[in-house]
Order: C-alpha cells, then structure tokens, then sequence
C-alpha cells in the first residue's frame, strides 16, 4: 500500500483560532476546558472573533482570558451581566458574552443576572452549573442538589436548613426579555455536539439581535464532586439531571 | 454665554452631557434622583447616549464599568449609603485603570441616616473607599456654578489619570438653584488604544484586576502609585478667601465652607479678623497650601458637617504647626451662617481654647 504524500493529509482537527496555545490549568475531567473549546469553535465558525468581547468571571473561569483569543474584559464576582450591558450598549454591532459559574451567576450575581435578562439585553450569557463552588474548595453552591454533601454542607444539602437548588434556567425563562435558554451538558460526545449547537445558536440569535439567551451548561466537576473523571460524567446523566433536565427551555423562534 | 436658573443635580447632567457623557447609570436615592431623572430624559435624546436605570447601585457602577472599557464617557450617582455599595466597582475601576465619574450627593450617616446634607463620608472618599491600596481624585465643589466646571473637569482627569473620580458634594448643594454658565468643554483626549472593541485582526488583550502572581500584583501597584503621585503633584485645588490679614483661618469644605463665607462677611463687620481656606480638591489634599498659612497665623478652626474627619489631613499638613481647633455639626445639622458666626467669635476671642461644654 502507497503512503499518501504529506501534503495530500487533510488537517481534520486543530486548535480552534480563538483559543490561545496554552494548557488549561483546569482538573481532569473539568467541563470548562470543554466549553471553552466549544465557545472558541463557534467564534471561529462565525467569523466573529474580531468583535467578540468576552466577560469572564470569578471562580474557576477566572483566567480564562489566559485562552480565549479574544478581547475579554474581567468582571468582579457575580456582576458579568452588568459589565456585558456596559459593554454591548456602547458598542451594540459587537458580540458580547459572559462566562459565569452557579455562584457567580445564581448567588451573588442573581440580580445582575435577572434584570439583564428582563431588560432584554441581546447578550449571550454562558453559564457553568458544576453544583459547586470549584475555586474555592467545594462549598455549597445555589445549584447544589439536595442530599450532596459538599464543605458547607457537610451531611449533605439539607433543603431545611439550606434552602433548594436554584433553576436559574426557568427563573429567566419566566421573563418576557429572555428569548433563548437551553439546558446542555458537556459529559458524553451526544451531549457535548448538542451543547456546541446551542452555543452556536446563542450567538447567532445576539448577531441577529433577538435578544437575551443563556446556554446553561451542566459541568463535571470530578475534584469537588471526589469522583473519577468517569464516575462524574455518569452522575450528571444519572443524578444531576434529575435537578436540571436539559433541553430548551424557551425559545422564542420556537425551534428546538 | 447665556446665564440659566438651574438645580444642582440638573447642573451636574447637564454639565456631563455637554462634557461627552453617553453611557449614565443610577438607582433611585434621595437627595440626588433630580440628577438621574435628568439623564432619563436628555441623556437618551443624545448620539449614542445610553441611560440605564439599574436594578442595583452595585449593578449601576459595574454597567460604568463596562461601558469605560468601551471608550465612553461614564458616570453613575448615588448618595452616601448607595456610594457604599458602589464601593467594590470603585476598587475593580481603579484595578482596571478605567476612567468613570462618581458623585456622591452626602446625606447624614451612619446606616440609613437621613436625607438631610451631611460630610460623613470624607473618609470614605478620600481614603479609596472600597477594598485594596488605590486612591481616587475628589472634588468638592462649593456652589452650583463650580458643579458645572467640576463635572467637566472630572471626566478629563478621570481620561487623564484613567481612574474614577469622585464628585463629593451634599443634599444642599444637589437641591439648590442658582445660575449657572455652562463653559465650553475641551476636547476629549483618550487614546484608542485603551478602548476594548474587539480584537479586528490584531491581538486580543484583556482588562482585569486579578494578578495572582504577587511580584506582578506588587509592579502593578507601584504603577498605580507612580499615577497617584503624579495627582498629587499636579491636581491639588484650593481657595482662599480673606487670609492676607487673617488672625485666624476656618478651613472648610463644600457646603460648610459656603457657611463659613457667610459668617466671615458678619465677622468682619464686627472688626474679627478670619480668613478662610477652602480645599476643592479633598484627594490630593492641598497641604502644603495650608502649611504655607502656618507662617501667617497659628490659629486654624476647621469646620465640618461631621464629627471631624478632614481635621486629620489638617493636621497632618500642618505637622504639628499651629493650634487646630474644631467646630462639627455631623447628623444632616446645617448651621446658618449667623450661628457659625457666634462659634467663631467665641474661637476668635479665647487664646486658649475652653473645654467643650
């Protein structure tokens, strides 16, 4: 058999333009190295990393501008939305988007969160539901499940005591200004070519100005979960789940 | 130029706006809703004028914020308990090296007060305010005419420096009408390069406070501190009024140095020789301005609508020079001119001060 000449390989995967060449100090089996690898895909596939403004947060995320190859302004903790709205009201033909984990975006971020999507600012937020505080050790987070025991919560969340799992997703959902919303996960190939397609959605919705969209992502996060790599994955489809179905959870264009 | 009868806080929009002002934020707190209502309904009538009214104060400021790193022009209001909550957008601006106007409508305190006019967040303001060793420029502007000029003077220092600056003022300056000519604003200079829009074909940068490495955390401060010195070199503002031939000079700010004025008209009726020195700005602090009247008098009295806070820089500018007394009204009291006059004289004719009663 005939080797092809090197230059006749077709190139069938490589390191999306919008992430940088650097290592990702996120554990094994984090889900955040995966979206952002998804986010930077579709960056790519629209063309739009030239615009593109993103927001990070605090949290894991924290030094995601160390990867992603775009212009990415800092928020303090929880206030992404209201830095975005800043942002894309001055600028309002650039893509803005803010990445943001439970505790940011559901806890102390909850109201910046909220009113940007009722103000209906075509933003696209991206938030990380690991159920979890990561960066700080494991503690309790607004989206941990009853039951799961974390460092604030040692016995596990007692609903009692420490109140339920907030749904953000069909919180904003309510609100006549949120107009995309869908639930994905990044644990199983299916999962994670459905996330990219939702992302991918998001963003074509703000570059067509519909309006507010949050693609929440169920995250694996095997560290503070004290899980293998494997054993994460699965507890997102078999326990996480059950708090946090996916799927869409408003569409205004109505398509799935 | 035309003369207008115009309020305090429309003054301070309306001095914004010609400025180059286009992206306000605010949330509802008395004495200063005149100057958010006022945004509502001009702000959104300019170009690429952008009016928001947040769901928070904290959300006000970190809107600024973002709107800053976009190139504009910015400003959000509040009054004392709402500069509070500003404070961590405050801290993460000046990380950031984001230029943005702050003003600060003083009410009584602590906790909820009142509404009334009050100077008890001179600490706050003039010590950074939020968390972390960073210093912002504040103005203290004493009548509606110097509301005008120093509102557009704040958004060229806050260009010049890159660093929020603080407008420091109280419910009575904010509430009262007097006329006003609005001068002509200068040119905005502010460099592309600071402004984020996106990367085009070039390379992305990123805007942030986070440096965990603590040698770069160290550099960065020692930047932002070479910036503060430069304020403190060229920024310091002051007034004197009637200090040639003062035996004793009031040094007083804002509102109570407009009191002070007043009591000084009647004292120097009555033969009293007082003078009055008046910092505009309270951060950098013109020390050296008050050093220099050590050599003139040795008597100072500072006046304050708090328990005395700016008596501290007094007292450090003067280095132990001179004899330092106090008058404080703090809680939202407004003395007239003619009971501060009444302090004074007594101040003026004790050599040694009693003990207060």
């Amino acid at each position: 058999m005939k080797e092809a000449p090197a230059r006749a390989m077709k190139k069938v995967f490589s390191r999306p333009a919008s992430l940088k060449n650097a290592v990702y100090h996120y554990c094994a089996g984090c889900g955040h190295s995966i979206t952002h690898r998804l986010i930077a895909e579709v960056i790519d596939e629209l063309g739009i990393r030239g615009i593109t403004i993103g927001v990070p947060p605090a949290g894991c995320a924290v030094l995601a501008y160390n990867y992603f190859d775009v212009d990415m302004l800092e928020a303090p903790h929880g206030r992404g939305c209201a830095v975005a709205t800043g942002v894309k009201r001055m600028l309002p033909d650039r893509v803005v988007f803010s990445y943001q984990g439970d505790g940011d975006l559901a806890a102390i971020g909850t109201a910046e969160t909220f009113h940007a999507a009722n103000r209906g600012e075509n933003i696209t937020v991206i938030f990380i539901n690991n159920a979890v505080y990561g960066m700080t050790g494991g503690q309790m987070a607004p989206t941990t499940l009853l039951g799961q025991a974390s460092t604030t919560s040692p016995p596990g969340r007692n609903a009692i005591l420490d109140g339920h799992p907030v749904r953000m997703s069909e919180i904003l959902a309510y609100l006549e200004g949120s107009k995309y919303i869908e639930r994905c996960a990044v644990n199983s190939p299916t999962n994670i070519v459905r996330a990219k397609r939702a992302i991918k959605k998001a963003f074509q919705y703000q570059i067509d100005g519909v309006g507010f969209s949050m693609i929440e992502v169920l995250s694996p996060c095997p560290t503070n979960w004290k899980m293998t790599p494997i054993d994460a994955c699965k507890w997102v489809d078999e326990v996480m789940s059950a708090t946090f179905p996916p799927g869409v959870i408003k569409d205004v264009k109505g398509k799935g | 130029m035309n003369k207008i009868l115009i309020q305090g806080n429309q003054v301070i929009g309306e001095a914004a706006i010609r400025a180059g002002c286009r992206f306000y934020s605010g949330y509802p707190i008395t004495p200063q809703n005149e100057l958010t209502e006022y945004m509502a309904e001009h702000l959104r009538k300019v170009k690429g004028g952008t009016f928001i009214q947040a769901e928070s104060e904290i959300a006000a400021i970190n809107m600024v914020l973002g709107a800053s790193a976009a190139g504009a022009r910015a400003m959000t209001s509040s009054s004392s308990p709402g500069i509070s909550l500003k404070q961590e957008g405050i801290s993460s601006m000046a990380a950031d090296e984001l230029p943005g106007v702050v003003v600060n409508m003083m009410r009584g305190g602590p906790g909820l007060g009142n509404i009334l006019p009050s100077q008890g967040d001179y600490f706050q303001a003039t010590r950074g305010g939020g968390h972390g060793d960073y210093r912002t420029i504040v103005l203290a502007p004493a009548s509606v005419q110097e509301l005008a000029d120093l509102t557009m003077k704040a958004f060229d220092l806050a260009d010049r420096y890159r660093n929020p600056v603080l407008i420091l003022a109280d419910g009575m300056i904010g509430q009262m009408m007097e006329p006003v000519v609005f001068k002509e604003p200068k040119p905005r200079h502010y460099s592309d390069s600071f402004i984020m829009k996106g990367a085009g074909n070039g390379k992305s940068r990123s805007i942030r406070g986070l440096i965990l490495d603590a040698l770069k955390m160290e550099e960065h401060n020692w930047k932002l501190f070479r910036k503060y010195k430069a304020m403190e070199q060229r920024e310091k503002r002051w007034e004197a009024f009637k200090t040639d031939d003062a035996d004793l000079i009031i040094i007083a700010y804002g509102t109570a140095a407009r009191i002070a004025k007043g009591a000084i008209k009647r004292l120097r009726e009555t033969g009293l020789k007082v003078g009055l020195i008046r910092p505009i700005t309270l951060w950098p602090f013109p020390d050296y301005a008050i050093r220099g009247f050590a050599a003139k008098t040795d008597r100072f009295l500072v006046f304050e609508m708090s328990m005395g806070q700016m008596i501290e820089d007094v007292r450090l500018a003067l280095g132990g020079r001179g004899q330092v007394e106090f008058y404080g009204r703090p809680g939202g009291v407004v003395p007239t001119p003619a009971e501060f006059a009444n302090v004074v004289a007594h101040h003026y004719k004790n050599d040694e001060p009693e003990e207060e009663d």
